[in-house]
């Protein structure tokens, strides 16, 4: 037989499931997100994504091409998510400078200074976002209100407070649990309508991209705090980028437990050191740096939360 | 319904040859019988050159408490006793005999009536089925008495019969019940005897649902053997999976599967143990599917252990120009094969082609931590992590991290979306932490 013939280990089958079809699957997911934002902030929604993505590429791109030298990286999809999630934490009247600087911490400094994906401890985008939110406060936390706002029209535009600072007792008025749901509040422009985001986490879960554990212990954690706290725990729920954190940002595979227990874990612990921080922080918004704190637990779970092994002898006593 | 509750996948099933009748492959010129078909050690050569053998006849004796005894499958000459390439990419000593007619030994009964009664006791049963050269058909090739032996202290409450074959494409089990559904009753009936048992669980995955009606009506004229439908997931029929999905008790970490009061035999094997006892038929033939997307005819052939692979393939219509690779077995724990001369052998449950494109592995890119191999593990272990432990080389961390659990079904890899070796990874680790592990002692 003069056939060439591969020869390899078992098994010889595979499920077809690849990085980019991950990745791509959770930027079909951010499209109900992204077409509210446009909804509710116009043009400015949509130059401040375009200016993220182009960044974030292009950075990958070029510390991959010069640095790194190594292995083209860019169709994998995963600059062009983080990107995309920079731009959903951003607020959509952002001066295009600034969106730059994120992109630049996030995939430089946040992901490939690191090793590239997989390596990062912490997930780009929200390092991102929170440096930015650190050298630039006034400009990262003065929100277009939805509906209202278009960094394009040369009127006034109406710019105000999350729904976190009256939350907090900060001032401004408190809004109708249906505006809050669909989104028309001000805050960063992919972070508003709980009703998109909660669109992409059930496609999510329906493609097996993501499992319940770590949105949902987020949610009831959340939730039960804020009732220990006497705070509301709908507005709490579907204010600020808690949806968004829940669903996109804390469930980034990389940077997030292994085990289903150790999810559950982390998950429960952002929503406590959210509810900390938005009820005692100097910050109104919290859920950023509770993902982020976590993030550089999750080795430390990793380590002590292991999955239920088959027939593991219980010792008594 | 019912199935294991840990981890597992659900490959597309591909079976290809389900419905096909068994068909009898004839006989080659020689035939080369490994004296390694059994798990433990192989049977020692006891015929030399010039020997007349017949169909039956022993060549090989159990050369250990874990060993098997092996017969020839043809009658005729044996032409000598030497080194020959098998499924494991080795030269491994076996029989080749030179065929000459088809003549079987005497006490071989050839007639096709089910006999039903049997008056031996489990002790005579437990030394005809060792005498016979069974082992388990499922692909373990562990020898059955070995596996019946009664262990002081423990006592088996259940057989469970393994007719899951949760492996993508293979049918030889499934045409085997749907053909020999009442010798397969018999022998499960012996073994009962044999292990002092008085229930039978038959696991059947329910994409066999004309295998799950028949042998249920089969069962009911049978006191204490039922049928459990099973909801396909693989590695089901994986011995611990199995028990866990028919009785839900898990076999403790480092026990036996007699922990959980269990037997588990293949099917196939109730058969074979059918044809010995009541036939005095030893261990000399299996069925074997022959299958593949590019292969012309799907099929399901009764094959004497020894006879080349390519006797199959050509019977299925020859092996396709698109070949790339051809397995001993399934494609999730079979073995790639190199030559189409190798002989079938005992543990031979299906020969499968794969095309060219399907063939080559993905290329292995930076573990991303979606953790899905932890969610499909059904040993409920941290693959990716035995994974990069294996790289770095840490075997005593590996170790710790339970890696010797692995049951190397290849759950991980398959799903893996960085397409990363896990399986070989953990390999290396299964060796090098079993060498520490024997150096201890």
């Amino acid at each position: 037989m003069s056939r060439k013939l591969f020869v390899s280990p078992s098994p010889h089958v595979h499920s077809g499931d690849s990085v980019s079809s991950n990745m791509y699957g959770v930027i079909i997911a951010l499209i109900p997100a992204f077409v509210a934002s446009i909804y509710f902030f116009g043009l400015g929604a949509l130059t401040v994504t375009f200016t993220a993505v182009a960044a974030c590429l292009l950075f990958e791109f070029l510390v991959q091409k010069y640095l790194i030298k190594g292995e083209f990286t860019l169709n994998d999809g995963s600059a062009l998510l983080t990107g995309l999630l920079l731009s959903f934490n951003l607020p959509s009247n952002l001066p295009l400078w600034i969106v730059i600087i994120g992109a630049f911490v996030s995939i430089v400094i946040a992901k490939m200074s690191f090793g590239g994906l997989g390596n990062n401890l912490f997930n780009p985008a929200l390092v991102g976002r929170v440096f930015l939110l650190i050298s630039f406060p006034a400009q990262m936390t003065t929100w277009p209100v939805g509906g209202t706002a278009d960094r394009f029209t040369t009127v006034d535009v109406a710019t105000g407070a999350t729904h976190l600072m009256p939350l907090k007792g900060m001032g401004g008025d408190l809004l109708t649990y249906a505006d809050l749901f669909f989104g028309k509040m001000g805050g960063s422009l992919g972070e508003v309508s709980a009703f998109a985001l909660l669109i992409g986490f059930a496609f999510m879960l329906w493609r097996k991209i993501i499992t319940w554990h770590i949105p949902v212990s987020i949610f009831a954690s959340v939730a039960i705090f804020a009732l220990l706290l006497k705070a509301d725990p709908i507005a709490h729920l579907f204010s600020g980028g808690l949806m968004l954190g829940a669903i996109f940002m804390a469930t980034d595979y990389v940077s997030s437990p292994m085990s289903k227990s150790g999810m559950i874990l982390y998950g429960v612990l952002i929503g406590f050191l959210t509810l900390l921080i938005r009820k005692y922080g100097a910050y109104p918004e919290g859920v950023s740096f509770a993902i982020l704190l976590m993030n550089s637990v999750t080795p430390i779970i990793n380590m002590y939360m292991k999955p239920k092994r088959f027939g593991e002898v219980v010792k008594n006593g | 319904m019912r199935t294991f509750r840990i981890g597992g996948v659900h490959p597309p099933e591909n079976k290809l040859s389900a419905g096909q009748i068994i068909e009898e492959i004839g006989l080659p010129k020689q035939v080369i019988i490994p004296l390694a078909q059994n798990l433990g050690a192989p049977s020692t050569a006891i015929v030399n050159k010039g020997d007349e053998v017949k169909v039956g006849t022993i060549i090989g004796r159990s050369s250990g408490f874990v060993s098997s005894n092996l017969h020839s499958s043809v009658s005729g000459k044996v032409a000598k006793v030497d080194q020959s390439l098998d499924a494991s990419g080795y030269r491994r000593p076996s029989v080749f005999i030179d065929v000459i007619g088809d003549e079987w030994e005497e006490s071989i009964d050839r007639s096709t009536n089910l006999k039903n009664e049997c008056d031996l006791s489990a002790e005579e049963i437990l030394k005809k089925i060792g005498e016979f050269g069974i082992v388990g058909l499922g692909g373990a090739t562990f020898p059955t008495q070995v596996k019946l032996m009664p262990l002081p202290g423990k006592k088996a409450e259940i057989l469970i019969i393994n007719a899951v074959e949760c492996e993508p494409y293979l049918t030889s089990d499934h045409a085997l019940m749907m053909e020999k559904s009442d010798e397969i009753m018999v022998g499960i009936q012996i073994l009962m005897k044999a292990i002092n048992v008085t229930r039978t669980v038959i696991g059947i995955e329910n994409n066999k649902p004309d295998a799950i009606v028949l042998m249920t009506q089969k069962a009911l004229k049978y006191k204490g053997v039922e049928v459990m439908q099973l909801k396909v997931q693989y590695p089901q029929g994986g011995e611990k999976q199995l028990i866990d999905a028919v009785i839900r008790r898990q076999v403790p970490n480092g026990a036996l599967p007699i922990a959980t009061g269990a037997i588990v035999q293949n099917v196939a094997t109730a058969f074979a143990v059918y044809e010995a006892i009541q036939k005095n038929k030893p261990l000399i033939d299996r069925v074997v599917t022959v299958t593949g997307k590019s292969i012309v005819k799907p099929s399901n052939y009764k094959a004497r252990i020894g006879i080349p692979m390519q006797m199959l393939m050509d019977a299925a219509g020859g092996l396709p120009e698109d070949t790339g690779k051809i397995i001993s077995g399934g494609p999730m724990m079979g073995k790639a094969i190199v030559s189409l001369d190798i002989p079938v052998v005992k543990g031979t449950s299906g020969i499968l082609v794969l095309p060219d494109f399907e063939s080559q592995r993905a290329k292995m890119k930076n573990c991303i931590r979606c953790s899905k191999c932890v969610s499909v593990c059904p040993m409920g272990l941290e693959p990716y992590l035995l994974g990069s432990i294996g790289e770095m080389q840490l075997w005593d961390r590996a170790e710790k991290e339970d890696v010797m659990n692995c049951i190397e079904c290849g759950c991980c890899s398959y799903t893996c979306p960085s397409g990363r070796p896990l399986v070989d990874f953990i390999r290396l680790g299964k060796t090098k932490v079993s060498a520490i592990i024997r150096a201890r002692k």
